[in-house]
């Protein structure tokens, strides 16, 4: 059974320098294109270790990022939700797309979180007018191909699975 | 015995096999789908709750208690680079700050004797007039842990929380003026809502002529909109606004903006008047909390 749970601490490690990559002081003329950390990490793992990774580690997220930003409890955690059923229905093909279609499904995966969170900001009268809050998804599908790297080495350094 | 061996060998092989190979290459959509869905429903329960109730606060606390820890070391590369430029400094900058300080606290000193004396009469006349003195207030100095992430919300997270006697809705200020709010005290840490919060609004007085009106925040960091001025209003750009004290929330006298737009449309009923805030929102890393003598206990 030990051999099963192999390595866990590494996907909580990087969970945890997501959370803190999303609360680290941005430039202000950078705050809205900050891209989606957490999300591109967890869509990682999900794909990777998809009978690990899914729809309950992705409320759990979500929840720490909802007091992480000081927004609405649940509000993340909707998102995220949905953005690890998405990954874990995308899995088989999103591990044999080439890198700029991982990159494109990236980009629709994270614009799909972003306006599940527009819509919980919009309840309380917040949110965007305008289309930019679909920015975060587009850095984030911009540096898609860094955590794909970066994550894929840990897991075989890791031996993660 | 080595027969023995090879099955249990044999067996746990395939334990592996079926435990995660197989399990990875043919996955329970359905289930999972299932499951998803009982989670969206607790979750959208759990927003409703928080939203319409607000009646989460207790949690929150708790919750904001333990993602302190997270937010301080987001903000440590900040720190350290400000330790590396407080120490590499040059004896020359120093000495020059040094007297630039002096300089200013000379100044400063000189107004606060004005002030004393000052004090003590508007303290006699107010006994003259029989109305309630005005309390000193005390304040503690609060450094910025961070801002919130979401570009929705204007938010900063403060590093002095209930411990050091941080209450919700204490007045937080810098050295130009108004910042905000508090609208979330954990133990060690709490959270500022801005007067530029499109949730907030502040009542202020026109510092000129006493006139009162509603600043609303516009979420827009630099903009604040006064809305429901009437055409005829006495109301100019330059104007000074400042707390009314109505509500009880802020402390009279405090500067909030300085009117920056006024327009007058013989048409609507309303002039659009806009301000900017006087204190520096994006820009402070020391903020003041102020308390008040009617703070609860």
């Amino acid at each position: 059974m030990s051999r099963e749970q192999h390595g866990y601490w590494v996907v909580l490690g990087t969970f945890l320098i997501a959370y803190v990559l999303a609360t680290m002081p941005f430039p202000a003329w950078l705050h809205r294109a900050r891209p989606e950390w957490l999300a591109l990490v967890l869509i990682y793992w999900a794909i990777a270790l998809p009978h690990r990774v899914g729809v309950y580690t992705g409320a759990l997220l979500g929840i720490g990022l909802d007091v992480l930003e000081g927004v609405v409890l649940g509000q993340n955690a909707l998102s995220l939700t949905v953005l690890s059923l998405i990954s874990l229905f995308l899995y088989q093909r999103l591990r044999v797309f080439n890198l700029w279609q991982q990159c494109a499904t990236v980009f629709i995966m994270i614009g799909i979180n972003q306006i599940l969170c527009q819509w919980v900001l919009a309840l309380q009268g917040l949110g965007d007018r305008s289309l930019w809050f679909l920015l975060p998804a587009f850095t984030s599908a911009l540096f898609w191909p860094v955590i794909l790297h970066l994550l894929r080495g840990l897991r075989r350094a890791y031996q993660v699975n | 015995m080595s027969y023995i061996k090879c099955v249990f060998h044999y067996t746990g092989a395939k334990q592996v096999l079926s435990g995660a190979n197989i399990k990875s290459l043919f996955f329970k959509e359905s289930s999972v789908v299932l499951h998803a869905l009982l989670i969206v429903v607790v979750v959208a329960i759990l927003i409703g709750v928080d939203l319409r109730y607000n009646s989460l606060g207790g949690v929150r606390s708790v919750l904001d208690t333990m993602a302190t820890p997270i937010y301080w070391i987001a903000d440590l590369p900040g720190r350290i680079m400000e330790w590396g430029d407080e120490h590499t400094r040059s004896r020359g900058s120093l000495l020059q700050e040094n007297e630039k300080l002096r300089r200013e606290n000379l100044v400063l000193s000189g107004r606060s004797q004005r002030m004393a004396a000052l004090r003590a009469e508007n303290a006699r006349l107010r006994a003259l007039l029989n109305s309630a003195a005005l309390l000193r207030s005390d304040v503690l100095v609060a450094e910025l842990l961070g801002v919130s992430p979401d570009p929705a919300l204007h938010q900063l997270v403060l590093n002095k929380g209930a411990r050091q006697g941080v209450f919700l809705g204490q007045p937080l200020i810098d050295n130009d003026g108004l910042m905000g709010q508090i609208v979330r005290v954990s133990e060690f840490s709490s959270r500022a809502l801005l007067l530029t919060d499109a949730t907030h609004s502040t009542p202020v007085q026109i510092n000129r002529n006493g006139v009162r009106a509603i600043a609303e925040g516009s979420g827009r960091l630099g903009l604040l909109e006064i809305r429901h001025v009437s055409a005829t209003t006495d109301i100019e750009v330059g104007d000074l606004l400042v707390t009314s004290g109505l509500g009880g929330r802020f402390p009279i006298g405090y500067p909030v903006a300085i009117v920056n737009q006024v327009e007058r449309d013989p048409g609507q009923a309303f002039a659009t008047v806009t301000a900017q805030p006087s204190s520096s929102l994006d820009r402070s890393r020391h903020v003041l909390l102020v308390f008040t003598a009617e703070q609860p206990e």
